[in-house]
């Protein structure tokens, strides 16, 4: 008995065990439909083996598009708290185990696969190429993200969630003031999930910089590519930092090192300063590949060539160098002095200059163009006002003095989410909405995209305008109730409509693609956009080879350059074609990992070891297997081209 | 579409207007000068900041009301244009500029709220050692010998010199109308320099979240004339109890508790730690009051 009480969770409510019945359910009903529809051998088949990066890609997005739920249902159970004064709807450490979860939710399982279903997808089509540099590792990456992501998603019903916030300072998350086995999820969840991040770092460099179809020079690289490639750049230099980091807050919180915590000489500070070496870099790897999404539509719908292509790549460049130098101000306010504090303040306002470059570089992308509003192009039209207002009030944190105010308040609150939501969240709706029928071969419906965008971009802004106004009124985060007297009663009433009707939006959305699934027509041509970069030159849905003929380019638009001017894309015969085969070790092997974390976090060491030494057979297995690929037939590449040029 | 535009402009005036009209933002007012440096920080960025805005939200409104497609002839092509230096160098140069700007005032303002407040230099400051426990607060007044716990009483007019540190998780002693906020950590001491020019009360509190009781993690602040400051104290040494180390680990218990007034401070038995941190941990000079006092 003593054994399983660990699995208990320490601070029960009825909604975790209605949600534990609503799991159990739910698995219940997918074990028994894929058996009653017999799509097990399915599902190994051309899911959990697969090594293409487009399905990888949609893999990506499907665990983002949940994840999104999740962290939105912790967003509204928040907002509800917090609408009136002295709510009772969540208790303190219900409403903090919440928004910790919501944050990591947000960026680590939510964002990120979101940025690496877009990349997957579209940057080995826009470059021309067969597939990513390493297939197989690109199907692990994707595994031990899931894997990470599915331990870390069922740790509010197995031992308890985290609660010391996603930045986990400590001496908090450590063992003396985080007593259940919360953080011990974090610091394994994000481990595993993050080593699947940095092989992907790795596999994306690789790819954009040895896959190339001939022409493709790194100056005629569409910009979503070069996005990629300079996020990617950043994950390989930031992620070993939260590796190492997540290592020592294991062992200090498993094997009683004194790392961060306090006693016996550890330093809290040191986590705080290796968490943002970290963290600041990774809110550009979210942010960049979403400027690449924006730079693409902007330049599709108003049919024009991109504005500035060589400062747009010199400022993303820059931007990625001096995201390393901003961290500490995350921590102004943590003594390290005047001097120091303005140094890290003059870096990080210097951020904001490319940035600039980029938004008036848009600007005048529309300029002399010929805008149609599509929804990919409203939520780019929209972005640009929103995220404005999120990068000077980046600037006004930046002032050292001033921050001294504006920190741990509503107020940084505000500033984020007015980069993360244009910046992030609606570039990857953008850019879902303009691949989708790349990847799915119908469209969204366009009218009800609207609906959404206009609930979304309107509630946003009534959600998250008002904490501005808390903030300098004194409203700290991360408080699960106030009292009345303090005022903050009615902004947080507005936040909590806001949030409602963003809720309403991405509703919208999900009953779009449930609509569209139904009733859009398949008969659509592979380029419904009318669109420049040379995923539009092969077919949609794309065959599993991407091109039957590797394109040749002679610039950023290539294939805008054969539409308008006569450009010969696809020069010589169809030739049969090399492919990578099916593995189901990475599917197994993050199995495996899944087990490694969750012995981890419950100390279960036999189960640890055993798990240890199935990771290591995996790998030896890789290295003395002999794999190599499959050919296409040139028969079977010409009846699939027609066959889709038919339909 | 239009009306959408008009929609969310009305709702920016509708929350300017909520907020703006029954009472002054707390930040934006300030009973002390380094609330009032930061305050004007503050407006002087939201200024500067308003021009790249209005420029940004200008050139957008422009874009897209020229160019769209309805107003263009169907077969227009939209010309291919690469860049320009000159348009490309003024959007660097113009937010170069602004940036030394805000970076000058940036590096003054950062010294000043980091050193003794403007015109009040000369003066000796009044010394309060704040330390956090969950989830509250310890302030130990070593020179007049007594400790308050979740209320603090400060005299006008004269500079405060805060040492701060923390018996658990790092909290951030934060009185919004004096001035920004400071870490309290549990292994070294911070050193924040505030001042009260308005006798007043005013809302103190943890803003860095510290676990459960974190909310709840206030304290309330009241600045008086020195005279009535010294009263208090008296009143204190006559009527209050002392803190006796045993009293004080009971204090220390996670959990909340009212206003405490105690004579004698925990920094006799329980002194703030000296941690490697540069300047920030000179010993309490006032080792030989409380020995004094004993
Ligand atoms: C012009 C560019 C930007 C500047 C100057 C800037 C500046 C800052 C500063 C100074 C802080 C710390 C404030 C504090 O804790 O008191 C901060 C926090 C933050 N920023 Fe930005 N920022 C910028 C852009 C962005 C972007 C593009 C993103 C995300 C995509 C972002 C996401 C965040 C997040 C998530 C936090 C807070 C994290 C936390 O404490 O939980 N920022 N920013
Ligand atoms: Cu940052």
């Amino acid at each position: 008995m003593e054994f399983f009480e660990r699995f208990a969770i320490p601070h029960p409510s009825a909604p975790i065990y209605a949600s534990m019945v609503a799991i159990g359910l739910t698995v219940i009903a997918i074990v028994a439909g894929l058996t009653y529809f017999k799509k097990w051998g399915y599902l190994w088949r051309e899911w959990l083996t697969t090594v293409d990066h487009k399905r990888i890609g949609i893999m990506y997005l499907i665990s983002a598009l949940l994840m999104l739920f999740r962290g939105g249902v912790d967003a509204i159970m928040m907002r509800s708290q917090t609408a009136i004064p002295e709510n009772t709807l969540l208790d303190a450490q219900h409403y903090n185990e919440v928004f910790t979860t919501h944050g990591i939710v947000m960026i680590i399982f939510m964002a990120m696969p979101f940025i690496y279903a877009l990349m997957n997808f579209v940057v080995p089509l826009q470059i021309g190429a067969r597939d990513v540099a390493f297939p197989r590792l690109n199907a692990l990456s994707f595994w031990l993200f899931f894997m990470g992501a599915m331990l870390f998603n069922i740790s509010f019903v197995i031992g308890g969630s985290p609660d010391a916030g996603w930045t986990a300072y400590f001496p908090l998350a450590g063992n003396e003031f985080s007593t259940s086995v919360g953080t011990n999820y974090y610091a394994l969840a994000l481990q595993i999930a993050g080593l699947g991040t940095l092989m992907s770092g790795i596999n994306f460099i690789v790819t954009i910089l040895k896959m190339r179809a001939p022409g493709i020079t790194l100056m005629k690289m569409p910009m979503f590519t070069w996005s990629a490639l300079t996020a990617n750049v950043i994950v390989v230099f930031a992620f070993p930092v939260l590796t190492v980091a997540l290592i020592m807050m294991t062992m200090d919180r498993l094997f009683g090192t004194h790392f961060f915590a306090t006693t016996n000489g550890g330093m809290d500070m040191l986590w705080a300063n290796l968490f943002w070496v970290w963290g600041h870099p990774e809110v550009y790897i979210l942010i960049l590949p979403a400027f690449g999404v924006y730079s693409e539509v902007i330049s599709t719908f108003a049919r024009r060539n991109l504005y500035g292509y060589k400062s747009m790549v010199a400022s993303m460049v820059g931007i990625s160098f001096l995201s390393f130098l901003v961290w500490t101000h995350h921590f102004f306010t943590m003594g390290q002095g005047a001097l120091t504090n303005s140094i890290f303040s003059v870096t990080t306002m210097a951020i904001a200059i490319p940035t600039g470059i980029k938004i008036f570089n848009w600007l005048f992308t529309m300029w002399k163009g010929k805008i149609e509003f599509t929804v990919p192009m409203l939520y780019a039209v929209g972005f640009i006002p929103i995220f404005t207002i999120g990068g000077v009030t980046g600037v006004m944190l930046a002032m050292a003095s001033a921050d001294y105010q504006y920190h741990n308040t509503m107020f940084l609150v505000a500033h984020f989410h007015y980069t993360i939501i244009p910046g992030v969240v609606f570039a990857m709706i953008a850019g879902l909405t303009y691949w989708w029928p790349k990847m799915f071969g119908f469209m969204l419906n366009e009218r009800i995209g609207k609906w959404a965008f206009w609930f979304i971009a309107i509630s946003f802004n009534v959600t998250f305008f008002p904490m501005f106004f808390t903030g300098l009124d004194g409203q700290a985060r991360r408080m699960y109730t106030y009292s009345e007297a303090t005022g903050f009663g009615p902004l947080n009433m507005l936040s909590f409509i806001g949030a409602l009707g963003l809720a309403v939006g991405f509703a919208l959305i999900a009953y779009n693609v449930y609509y569209s699934t139904r009733y859009a027509s398949r008969n659509i041509s592979a380029d419904p956009w009318d669109a420049r970069t040379l995923e539009w030159a092969t077919q949609s849905p794309v065959p599993a080879y991407n091109f039957a003929i590797t394109p040749q380019a002679n610039s950023s638009e290539a294939f805008w350059d054969a539409k308008k001017k006569g450009h010969e894309l696809f020069k010589g015969e169809v030739q049969k074609i090399h492919m990578p085969s099916n593995s189901g070790v990475p599917f197994i092997m993050s199995c495996i990992f899944f087990i490694w974390g969750f012995s981890f976090v419950f100390s279960l060491w036999i189960p640890a070891i055993l798990a240890t030494i199935g990771i290591f057979i995996c790998m030896a297995q890789r290295s003395f297997e002999r794999d190599p690929g499959y050919y296409i037939s040139v028969k079977e590449i010409k009846e699939t081209e027609s066959k889709l040029r038919g339909a | 579409m239009k009306w959408n535009w008009a929609i969310l402009s009305s709702i920016f005036t509708i929350i300017t207007v909520l907020t703006g009209c029954n009472n002054k933002l707390m930040v934006l007012d300030p009973k002390g000068p380094q609330a009032q440096t930061q305050a004007d920080v503050i407006m002087i960025s939201i200024w500067t900041m308003s021009i790249i805005v209005a420029a940004v939200f200008i050139l957008l409104v422009i874009m897209l009301v020229k160019y769209r497609a309805s107003k263009q002839p169907a077969d227009y092509e939209p010309p291919h244009i690469e860049g320009s230096k000159l348009v490309e160098s003024i959007c660097i140069g113009i937010p170069v500029i602004i940036v030394i700007f805000l970076s000058v005032i940036t590096i003054q303002s950062n010294e000043q709220v980091e050193t003794t407040p403007k015109g009040y230099e000369g003066q000796k400051p009044l010394v309060v050692y704040a330390s956090s426990s969950d989830w509250k607060w310890h302030f130990s007044y070593p020179e007049e010998n007594i400790e308050t716990v979740n209320y603090l009483y400060i005299p006008t007019d004269r500079p405060l010199e805060f040492k701060l540190y923390s018996y658990g998780p790092i909290t951030s002693f934060w009185i919004p109308q004096l001035g920004g906020q400071k870490y309290a950590m549990s292994d070294m001491v911070n050193t924040l320099h505030l001042a009260a020019d308005v006798p007043g009360e005013y809302m103190g509190r943890n803003a860095n979240f510290s676990g459960k009781g974190f909310a709840e993690n206030t304290f309330d602040v009241k600045a008086m004339p020195q005279d009535e400051f010294e009263k208090w104290v008296e009143e204190v040494k006559a009527t209050a109890k002392p803190l006796t180390q045993e009293k004080f680990d009971e204090l220390l218990d996670p959990g909340h508790l009212g206003r405490l007034t105690y004579t004698g401070t925990h920094l006799d038995f329980s002194p703030a730690p000296e941690g490697e941190n540069g300047e920030h941990h000179m010993m309490p000079s006032h080792t030989e009051h409380s020995a004094m006092a004993e």
